[in-house]
């Protein structure tokens, strides 16, 4: 159904009262979001269940959105003030988990890795592992940045911030997760490349 | 940690596209004149392809999507707020604390009695005499408070009328 209709088609099919093209828009978004939500809270069900509510919240605020960014810059930025809202609901703690005994959570992750990572051995597992030791909003500036599609501008946008800000914390959060990289995985890198 | 943040910081925003034509070509002949920055350029190269690439999405749940919409199901598109935010109320609420501060500060300036001042760097008044209580229990501040507030519940009165007026329009 409608392959190559764009985000602002669809969403004005669904402000004219097609609810259903609504599903077209999170079957192409529900990765993205589902992911950056992994990022603030690590137990699948809580991250599930604020996801959803993320789309809810888009489609009831659709007359607000105006065009002016994209709609996944507006999307992300809806998907991490919810996080936040619900963190500060739920009295989690929202501090970085950057220490050592985060490997032990990190591997206690159902995260949809299914493969052990010593068999596995595939590079993509340890990014992702190694993503999931950074703080929240480092993981989540790395995630917008290279698989999000935006821009310095639209992540400061997402995330309340300066520009620059984004930037520097781009730059630590690349330094931080090549260190936890070789810190962790030195051993299975230097397997990979030989 | 690192020993390199400058050659590091520029080569990221080089890899990024981020710097300058001029930055840019600076880089450029640095890369290719020093083997301590190619190696290194080549080495944060690698780990940048290599987060586009191997950065997977996690994926929910199967019933995730029918869930959504089971969801969205029960909701309808809330009106743009810019559609029922009047601005006529928003600039009246603003003018009526703006005329309360003003009123005050008017109010306030009038009790002090210049003539004392004597020195361009004293205050005109000594400070223990400036009973508080007696400015906040004065007749004329509770008429104003009490006109004011009755401006702002007039001021309500026809936003909701307003308002009424729209929804049996609408209805």
């Amino acid at each position: 159904m409608q392959i190559g209709i764009s985000d602002n088609d669809i969403i004005r099919l669904v402000r004219r009262g097609e609810q259903s093209a609504y599903a077209e828009l999170v079957k192409k978004y529900q990765g993205f979001v589902f992911t950056i939500v992994l990022r603030y809270l690590p137990v699948r069900e809580d991250a599930e269940e604020v996801a959803q509510d993320v789309f809810v919240k888009a489609y009831r605020s659709l007359g607000d959105f105006r065009g002016d960014s994209k709609f996944s810059t507006w999307l992300y930025t809806i998907t991490t003030t919810t996080c936040i809202t619900f963190l500060r609901k739920k009295k989690l703690e929202v501090h970085s988990l950057d220490n050592e005994k985060v490997l032990a959570q990190a591997e206690n992750l159902d995260s949809g890795m299914a493969a052990n990572l010593v068999e596995q051995k595939s590079r993509s597992a340890m990014v992702n592992k190694a993503i999931a030791m950074l703080s929240p909003d480092d993981a989540q500036v790395i995630t917008l940045f290279y698989k999000g599609e935006q821009s310095l501008e639209e992540i400061a946008q997402i995330m309340g911030q300066e520009p620059n800000n984004i930037k520097v914390r781009l730059f630590r959060a690349r330094q931080r997760l090549k260190e936890k990289m070789e810190k962790h995985f030195a051993s299975e890198v230097r397997d990979l490349a030989s | 940690m690192n020993e390199h943040p400058s050659m590091d910081s520029l080569l990221w925003e080089y890899i990024d596209g981020h710097l300058s034509a001029a930055e840019r070509s600076t880089v450029e002949n640095l890369i290719a004149n020093d083997k301590e920055w190619k190696q290194k350029y080549e080495d944060l190269l690698q780990f940048s392809v290599s987060l586009g690439e191997d950065i997977s999405l996690e994926e929910p749940s199967l019933r995730f999507n029918r869930n959504v919409m089971e969801e969205i199901m029960r909701h309808h598109i809330a009106p743009a707020t810019g559609s029922y935010i009047n601005k006529k109320i928003i600039f009246g609420i603003g003018g009526f604390f703006l005329l309360l501060i003003v009123g005050f500060l008017v109010y306030a300036f009038g009790q002090i009695n210049w003539t004392i001042a004597d020195s361009g760097t004293r205050i005109p008044f000594k400070v223990e005499d400036l009973h508080l209580e007696r400015i906040f229990n004065n007749t004329y501040i509770n008429i104003f408070i009490l006109v004011n507030i009755v401006l702002a519940l007039v001021l309500l009165d026809r936003y909701l009328a307003h308002q009424k007026k729209q929804w049996k329009k609408q209805g």
